[in-house]
């Protein structure tokens, strides 16, 4: 007994135990999510799409690295967040697009919208959506520059072959032509990451399944958007899987930081997507309006929070207790 | 099965005063959280420990105003002789747990940091019973209180509320209900699964008596689903002697915090203790389920509470039991009754390890409402560097009193009281969850606590 004598003990607050669960694990499983998508755009869209997702990840855990070096802060890259940006901001470019513009997006990402801002867990919008906005905004021509899946099979690379409508701008220019199956496996153009939405469901699913996002934002976002489509006397599947609505609702809208914390806050939140979503895609000169719904609704965040935080137990209005 | 599906759904009934029935299944709850159980020492029997040489017995054993000592250095006590009390409204009398000479009285710094007064008293190894116990005579709730005031019982499930003061409630709060606490959600902790098991027949006497003299319509014993011997035994006692209509053990959910009085009282009747009052508010009272095994014994013996049954546990103990130990006797001799150390204990807790507080020595004494000692070891205690927020809202879905630790960190920062109050930090138990849950390692509780401090201080 006398060996195992403690010379001092260890003090602290209650309580002593630990779920175990760390920022870096939630943001791994995020990857890990990801990983069926970034598998299925390399598929429909060659070395490319590969290329850039590991060029995005890259730049922004550099970028983040020369951040805190520069602000003499505590280091950040442990926890994954700026890869779990990188990875978001590659999903959401156009396959073909010049890396330069890329690296661009990250470096944007990371130093204006995250780090300037106090880093992880205090940016206002989504970094990988503002950057996906500033690039859209300064090179609009190479930031909707559609191409075929499979389109690095074909001989010929003609710019003809190469470009292909998204199904969203042929709705506005005439009749869709994309079956459900094939915009359900992602055969049509779009963005690296948002084609394939039974890779962004299985994605989702494992996030659920970890305990990593809950249900009410991405079935909010999804359900206002079939609502509306429906009203509007379009097929709502079509409008679901069309455009980044998957991507978005499961992958984008879901961060911690930038949404509204109580649960009647998160349907709020994730109505407010569909419906400027929608609104953007039925009345707007746009196509596609999910980036521009999920940034404005982030604006809206504190607000929101502000409305809906939950009444302490016991301060409801006390019906029962007689 | 046999009701038939057009019968309306009666969700609105729950929340009109009805005739009162016993519950068969647990209310919904808010938030908690799914801890490892660690119950190592359920299937260990009690040992009682041998009396020890010297016990320091501290003049703060319940939540109120410490007792002042009715004894001095040199006089002799005995086995459940009072050696403690106080006039104060909110308090327990204190008894001796050995028999022996008083050494002295001193002081001694409580691991909240305040000091207070102690009896040390050295054991003659006689354990000679106080000439005067006799079991109270009780005919009504006055004077159950008075009994209960001289048996210096406080609630044994760690907060130490003297239970006399929780039984006075005055006669306009129609108190209809006993529930009884069985949860113990704490990890590691046994000490009241062992008085289930081996006490179950006090338990339930405990429980028939005070629905009698308490002139109450039921007793709901709260017990957690991971301890399916206990519910079967107590079942089983209540069925022989034909109790259904008075007495049911609930199964409740195995989620930690079930064994907080607001939220056992939800999870057993569906009611709502308003914020700032007591159960008596709801029509209930809340006993810790030892302390009814206590009662009844007590009512037949009239020997006061000078023993505690406390589980000891944690990687650091060489063999991990529950112990019956008189009140005062030090940790040090605890460990050293348990084996001793298998390795250096990193960190001591007094308590289970979600609401437990960390001990600085190992001098420090047992008191009434320990139910637990952990020993850590390296591994158990190790600590993590926090990291900045990520507003993943874990701790707001973790709150059982549906607050938002997540915004109120953010408050205590920056000393808003008002913002504090209208968030409701008042309303905090301090149960863990929040902590627990957090992917940053934030220490919530901790703010929480500074937030009631800047509260309460208004700065």
């Amino acid at each position: 007994m006398e060996n195992n004598m403690p010379q001092r003990l260890s003090v602290s607050s209650s309580p002593h135990a630990h779920s175990g669960e760390s920022t870096a694990v939630i943001m791994q499983d995020v990857l890990i999510a990801l990983i069926p998508a970034a598998i299925m755009s390399v598929i429909y869209f060659g070395w490319q799409a590969l290329m850039l997702i590991v060029l995005c990840a890259a730049t922004c855990v550099l970028t983040e690295y020369i951040c805190r070096r520069v602000m003499k802060r505590p280091q950040t890259i442990g926890d994954f967040s700026a890869a779990v940006t990188g990875v978001l901001l590659a999903f959401n470019l156009p396959p073909t697009i010049n890396p330069i513009y890329a690296v661009l997006g990250s470096v944007f990402a990371i130093v204006v919208v995250k780090q300037m801002f106090g880093g992880i867990g205090m940016n206002f919008v989504n970094p990988a959506l503002a950057a996906r906005i500033f690039l859209l905004i300064s090179f609009s021509q190479d930031m909707s520059e559609w191409s075929r899946p499979f389109f690095y099979l074909s001989s010929n690379s003609g710019t003809d072959v190469v470009s292909a409508a998204t199904p969203l701008a042929q709705m506005n220019s005439g009749e869709p032509t994309f079956t459900l199956m094939e915009l359900f496996i992602g055969m049509r153009g779009g963005c690296l990451g948002e084609t394939c939405i039974i890779a962004l469901l299985l994605g989702g699913i494992y996030l659920l399944l970890r305990r990593v996002i809950t249900l009410e934002i991405p079935l909010s976002f999804i359900g206002t958007v079939a609502v509306i489509a429906l009203i509007g006397g379009q097929n709502p599947l079509w409008h679901i899987m069309s455009g980044g609505v998957v991507l978005g609702a499961i992958f984008m809208a879901t961060d911690y930081t930038t949404s509204p914390t109580t649960r009647s806050g998160k349907i709020i939140y994730g109505i407010g997507c569909g419906v400027i979503t929608m609104t953007i895609r039925l009345f707007g000169s746009l196509p596609e309006g999910v980036s521009y719904s999920i940034v404005l609704m982030n604006i809206l965040t504190p607000h929101i929070e502000t409305l809906t935080h939950s009444r302490p137990f016991g301060t409801e209005v006390s019906r029962n207790a007689k | 099965m046999d009701k038939s599906i057009f019968t309306p759904k009666k969700a609105a009934d729950r929340t009109q005063p009805q005739e009162l029935t016993l519950p068969v299944k647990p209310f919904k709850t808010h938030g908690g959280v799914h801890v490892d159980h660690m119950k190592n020492t359920a299937e260990s029997k009690s040992e009682i420990m041998p009396v020890p040489a010297k016990v320091v017995i501290a003049m703060q054993q319940h939540i109120g105003a410490p007792c002042e000592p009715t004894v001095k250095a040199g006089d002799s006590v005995t086995v459940g002789q009072k050696i403690a009390d106080s006039v104060s409204a909110m308090c327990a009398p204190i008894h001796a747990g050995v028999s022996g000479t008083v050494k002295a009285i001193g002081t001694m710094l409580m691991p909240n940091g305040a000091e207070v007064q102690t009896i040390e008293i050295e054991s003659d190894g006689e354990q000679t019973l106080f000439p005067h116990i006799k079991p109270p005579v009780v005919t009504n709730r006055n004077e159950l209180c008075r009994a209960m005031r001289e048996s210096g019982l406080v609630g044994l499930g760690g907060a130490g509320f003297p239970v006399w003061v929780k039984l006075n409630y005055p006669p306009d709060k129609q108190v209809d209900t006993l529930v009884i606490n069985g949860a113990e959600c704490e990890p590691y902790l046994t000490a009241d699964y062992r008085e289930m098991i081996e006490g179950a027949e006090d338990i339930i006497d405990g429980a028939e008596y005070l629905y009698d003299i308490l002139g109450l319509k039921r007793v709901i014993i709260g017990i957690e689903g991971n301890k399916p011997k206990a519910i079967n035994k107590l079942s089983r006692i209540i069925s022989e002697r034909n109790l259904q209509d008075k007495i049911c053990v609930l199964k409740l959910r195995t989620s930690y915090p079930h064994g907080a009085e607001k939220v056992l009282i939800k999870a057993c009747t569906g009611r709502t203790v308003p914020a700032g009052k007591i159960p008596a508010d709801a029509g209930c009272v809340v006993l810790n389920i030892t302390s009814v095994g206590f009662i009844d014994r007590y009512i037949h013996t009239g020997m006061p509470l000078v023993t505690k049954r406390i589980t000891v546990d944690g990687s650091a103990i060489s063999e991990a039991k529950n112990v019956i130990a008189p009140i005062g006797t030090s940790i040090a001799d605890i460990a050293e009754f348990c084996g001793g150390f298998a390795q250096t204990p990193k960190k001591v807790l007094m308590g289970g390890p979600m609401m437990g507080t960390a001990l600085y020595t190992l001098d420090y004494p047992i008191i009434k409402q320990n139910n637990g000692i952990i020993f850590m070891g390296d591994q158990e205690a190790q600590s993590v560097q926090m990291t900045d927020c990520i507003r993943c809202a874990k701790c707001v879905s973790a709150c059982p009193m549906l607050l938002s630790p997540v915004n109120i960190q953010h408050f205590v920062k920056t000393r808003d009281v008002d913002s504090l109050k209208s968030f409701g930090v008042m309303n905090c138990m301090e149960c863990g969850c929040c902590t627990y849950e957090c992917p940053a390692h934030r220490p919530l509780v901790q703010f929480m606590r500074m937030g009631k401090s800047i509260v309460k201080t208004g700065r």
